[in-house]
């Protein structure tokens, strides 16, 4: 079972804010994701590349060519308030 | 403790904005200097499905990088996300690299390298509200056009030891990536974007000091600045027994002030884990000869160069070699007069860029020519060593042609035996006394008659000139 102090840690990082019940639940649906986790790390893998993406790796980049941009008011439609052209969003102080 | 005892540890962290034209991971322009918010898409706007690319372009210039800095080039290197929030990271993560970077190892100068990897640049905040720093603001204005700017982030080992030395290495640095075409490396518009990491510990330990981070300092000079301010501010704490706490600092250029922004226990934990999104970046042959192929001639080779083939003293070769635009212009003044000796030359330049402070060569008002000019005025006796530098002097102020100064002022040297000679007879006849201790073999009084002959001719003749006829008056050997 994650042990409290971790999983307030993990929310805050996360910046969720979870009451009481939120956080009985979310221990006990981590814990078994961790459980599980814990199952596959018993398997011998000595000698075995770590696979870091599932798809085909060949000829995975893009040539540098511009490519159209949003117009502006497309890009700042879901914008929840908006100042000079840009996104107003609240100081980042304490972080 | 003594204050000789303690040495400072310094490490960088430089941030360098690659000269791509698009994005790290989409198609979107860079967009330094447009109207905010126009150079957008939804990869770089980290909305959701969206998917990014990287761009080829991106990872040859970080390969560019790897070659000139001598470090290893992984063959297949990985993306990671770095989690954290931040208004100027829509997605919550930063794509980065973390265990398989693209370069590992390497060398620049007398510098170690730890690593150079790619990563994409944030997006820019403006903050509103009291003053413009970040911790005074009340809400800031998102710009959305940097984000996903190509960086390389290249860090070295922490083995420099100075201010000057950081500053000094930085300068070659610059030049090399500058010589690469890889990024403008413009520190004020920040495409070069510098940390640094520093410590104290007792000399000949080979313990490191607990470190600080100077963060973003935006020219040479407030680099400089900002690590001797630092080095101070712990060397106080350490001697007056207190300890420093390792946290990341910003330096006020203004102030000389050394504020906290935010302390590192909370800061970093950023949870890394493989970019799902990205498959590995795998170098091809290709591309590896492609990059090799591409390698122009760097600081290095050219200091090289220039001993070897313009027999520059070492010193002149690094300073030219080092500082690209003065090593070009230092070209153009021997191209300019191909019968002019490099060394002379060189110190020509020397000259002129100890008059001009941080402005360059190139943006005076001196011209390779004139310069090339003056020194051919000085090799072939037309003027001394002091006439040249009024010239000079005059130069830097107002421009013109050295010879036309030459011949407004009155500074063609006062040379050849048959000009100086009665003058130094002259001289020796006024001083009858110190002629007497010249001719008994006591040299001392033979300044008091040079420094006359000077004098009489208006310090136009030449020193050595003149001694010379002195010891050959008075049948000294």
């Amino acid at each position: 079972m994650i042990d409290r102090d971790e999983l307030l840690h993990v929310a805050r990082l996360a910046r969720l804010a979870l009451d009481e019940d939120e956080l009985q639940t979310t221990a006990a649906e981590l814990s078994s994701i961790l459980d599980h986790v814990a199952t596959i790390d018993e398997l011998d893998l000595e000698g075995i590349e770590p696979t870091a993406h599932i798809g085909d790796v060949e000829d995975s980049l893009r040539a540098d060519q511009v490519a159209r941009s949003l117009p502006r008011e497309v890009a700042l439609a879901p914008a929840p308030a908006i100042r000079d052209d840009g996104f107003l969003v609240p100081s980042p102080q304490g972080e | 403790m003594a204050k000789a005892e303690l040495e400072p540890v310094i490490g960088l962290e430089i941030h360098v904005q690659l000269r791509t034209a698009t994005k790290m991971f989409c198609g979107c322009a860079l967009g330094f200097g447009e109207p905010p918010n126009t150079r957008t898409c939804p990869v770089c706007l980290g909305l959701p499905g969206a998917l990014p690319v990287a761009n080829a372009e991106a990872i040859h210039y970080g390969l560019l990088i790897g070659l000139a800095l001598n470090s290893t080039l992984a063959p297949v290197s990985t993306f990671h996300r770095k989690n954290y929030f931040y208004p100027d990271l829509p997605k919550g993560y930063q794509i980065s690299q973390f265990d398989l970077p693209l370069c590992s190892g390497g060398k620049l100068g007398e510098v170690n390298i730890h690593r150079v990897h790619l990563e994409e640049d944030a997006a820019k905040l403006n903050h509103v509200g009291v003053g413009g720093r970040i911790d005074q603001a009340n809400s800031s204005i998102v710009d959305f056009n940097r984000g996903g700017t190509p960086l390389a982030e290249i860090v070295t080992e922490p083995e420099l030891s100075s201010a000057e030395q950081a500053g000094q290495w930085l300068r070659l640095l610059r030049t090399t990536l500058r010589t690469l075409g890889v990024s403008d490396v413009n520190m004020e518009e920040g495409s070069l974007r510098c940390d640094a990491n520093i410590s104290l510990r007792p000399a000949g330990s080979d313990q490191l000091g607990v470190k600080t981070e100077l963060k973003n300092m935006n020219s040479f000079r407030f680099i400089e600045r900002g690590i001797r301010a630092e080095v101070e501010r712990q060397r106080a704490l350490i001697e007056a027994g207190e300890e420093v706490v390792q946290e990341t600092l910003h330096f006020d250029p203004r102030s000389e002030a050394i504020t906290s922004l935010r302390s590192k226990e909370e800061a970093h934990d950023y949870r890394y884990f493989p970019e799902p999104d990205l498959p590995p970046v795998v170098i091809s042959e290709s591309m590896l000869s492609r990059a090799a192929a591409e390698l122009p001639e760097l600081p290095a080779a050219r200091e090289q160069r220039y001993i070897e083939q313009q027999s520059l003293s070492a010193e002149s070769a690094r300073m030219l070699a080092w500082r690209a635009e003065l090593g070009d212009y230092f070209d153009a003044v021997c191209e300019a007069d191909r019968s002019l000796d490099a060394q002379a030359a060189a110190n020509w330049v020397a000259e002129l860029q100890g008059r001009l402070g941080d402005q360059e060569a190139e943006d005076s008002k001196v011209s390779a020519s004139a310069l090339a000019q003056l020194a051919a005025l000085v090799a072939s006796s037309k003027i001394n060593q002091g006439g040249a530098r009024q010239v000079l002097d005059q130069l830097v102020n107002e421009g013109g042609e050295p010879a036309a100064i030459v011949a407004d002022q009155g500074l063609e040297a006062v040379g050849g035996a048959e000009q100086l000679a009665p003058i130094v007879a002259a001289a020796l006849e006024a001083n009858p006394e110190l002629t007497e201790r010249l001719r008994s073999g006591e040299m001392k009084p033979i300044g008091v008659i040079v420094g006359e002959v000077m004098k009489q001719t208006r310090g136009r003749a030449d020193g050595e000139q003149v001694t010379a006829l002195i010891r050959e008056q008075l049948g000294l050997s």
